[in-house]
């Protein structure tokens, strides 16, 4: 036995599906072409799992700003802004960011994921708890861990069950941190956050929504659930992501509340790494005006994610409960999903495969994440291979026949 | 107050649709080796506990939980709190 014998079992897993000849393990875009089109495996291939939901990638502004931007501020910050100082433009984000949400307060981070890590972390220590949504983002599940905080666990988007354990706190509610997400990145359901909100009130609680995948999607203006749904005063601090509707890569906190700056005093996450690169900063500046300008972006985003959900459920396909950008279509074993993942990619169709342990409730997932940028004819041909890959499925599987 | 002896009896029926494949279910039983649980089930049980206990028990103290008797030495502690 070694450091290394705990690998063994990941070995032989991964041995298990090699053997099928298919490889998802080491897939590569050789060439990517617009938001919505690459070269994978030598073969033009529609992009369908990248969510990349208002396509802004290739956005003309965005291309620009960035370049600038590296050629004034250049390729990198070399330090983070705790020991080697803020650049100007990152201060720049930070008050876009608050302006975009109405929020006084904004804290750049240099991934999402760190973003997460540095908010709950910072937020929640030793002496408090925090309860999330049992289907909740390794980054959520990650930065409850390093605070030290007591994790509590409830039932996924179950309210009842969020109470039940809010109560048995007691006086403790008052130093609890509540975490759900706007829309959950494997089936792409949303929290029911107003009914979540009414119980944080309740309770005292703090709430925090993680709208990684919901801003830039949800919202009149894009802000996410909770302009959805009309609840943002009920929120004390929104988490997100640069990396999915705004193209870029980074993570942000907001909050109404003035004691947030401190987090940059205390956030690990935040003090010891490197702080966004100027292009990037740059580019997802323009981003987060593009969203507050051009709404019909998202209003197309929803025409495509409507046509695609039609269009896989005609076929017969089990989908999600929720018309969205991210539509899963689940598939009764690993080992079909494996198969069709792969007779998809061979007609030039790339979605997200999703298998246990990283899927809610054990399911085997083909992920679509629709994009703006899609065109009619690409989301014909996209639900054209599905209905080819299920014709198969249908052959092996006799209980499927309709 | 219930302790440990009275928790042991409701714990181990409460186990037992899990335990089919090895039989009988014992103190010192693995849940995770021996009963086979992967993550989800594990998730499912501890729900199932924690509401015939009205308890809620914290995810940092599950790594010290590997047999049936740490599970119900757990639950005590929490219904002493």
């Amino acid at each position: 036995m070694s450091l290394f014998s705990k690998f063994l079992s990941i070995q032989q897993a991964r041995e298990e599906i090699l053997q099928s000849g298919i490889n998802p393990f080491h897939l590569t875009i050789e060439k990517i072409n617009s938001p919505t089109e690459g070269v994978i495996n030598g073969r033009q291939t529609i992009l369908v799992g990248t969510n990349n939901y208002l396509g802004l990638t290739f956005h003309p502004d965005c291309i620009q700003a960035g370049q600038e931007a590296i050629a004034q501020e250049g390729t990198g910050t070399t330090g983070s802004r705790m020991a080697n100082g803020s650049f100007s433009s990152h201060n720049d984000l930070e008050r876009a960011i608050a302006d975009f949400y109405g929020m006084p307060h904004a804290i750049v981070f240099s991934t999402g994921y760190q973003a997460n890590l540095g908010v709950l972390s910072a937020l929640a220590g030793p002496g408090d708890t925090i309860l999330m949504d049992g289907d909740s983002h390794a980054s959520i599940y990650d930065g409850c861990r390093l605070g030290g905080a007591e994790v509590l666990r409830f039932k996924h988007n179950d309210v009842p069950d969020l109470e039940k354990k809010l109560r048995r706190l007691g006086n403790r509610s008052q130093r609890t941190l509540v975490i759900v997400e706007g829309i959950y990145s494997m089936l792409g359901d949303r929290a029911p956050l107003k009914e979540i909100v009414e119980i944080k009130l309740k309770y005292g609680a703090t709430l925090v929504v993680d709208e990684a995948h919901s801003l830039g999607v949800l919202g009149k203006r894009g802000r996410g659930l909770a302009e959805e749904v009309g609840v943002e005063e009920g929120v004390d601090c929104i988490v997100g992501t640069f990396s999915k509707s705004l193209g870029s890569t980074g993570g942000f906190g907001v909050s109404i509340h003035p004691e947030f700056e401190f987090i940059r005093y205390t956030s690990r996450p935040y003090i010891f790494t490197a702080s966004p690169c100027p292009s990037v900063v740059a580019s997802t500046k323009v981003s987060l005006r593009i969203i507050r300008e051009t709404p019909q972006l998202r209003k197309q985003l929803w025409e495509n994610a409507q046509t695609l959900y039609d269009g896989l459920q005609k076929i017969g396909y089990t989908l999600g409960a929720e018309v969205g950008p991210v539509i899963a279509a689940m598939i009764p074993s690993k080992e079909q999903a494996l198969g069709m993942w792969q007779g998809l990619l061979e007609q030039g169709i790339y979605v997200n495969l999703m298998i246990p342990p990283a899927t809610p409730n054990g399911e085997s997932l083909l992920r679509c994440s629709v994009s703006a940028a899609h065109t009619p004819k690409q989301l014909e041909t996209i639900i054209q291979c599905f209905a080819n890959v299920h014709s198969s499925l249908k052959e092996q599987t006799p209980s499927l026949q309709t | 107050m219930t302790t440990y002896p009275d928790i042991l009896p409701q714990l181990l029926e409460t186990l037992k649709p899990y335990a089919k494949k090895i039989g009988t279910l014992k103190e010192t039983t693995d849940l995770v080796s021996e009963l086979g649980l992967d993550s989800l089930q594990v998730m499912q049980v501890l729900l199932k506990i924690e509401d015939q206990f009205d308890i809620s028990i914290p995810l940092n103290n599950l790594p010290n939980i590997r047999t049936v008797k740490d599970l119900g030495m757990e639950i005590e502690m929490l219904l002493k709190a």
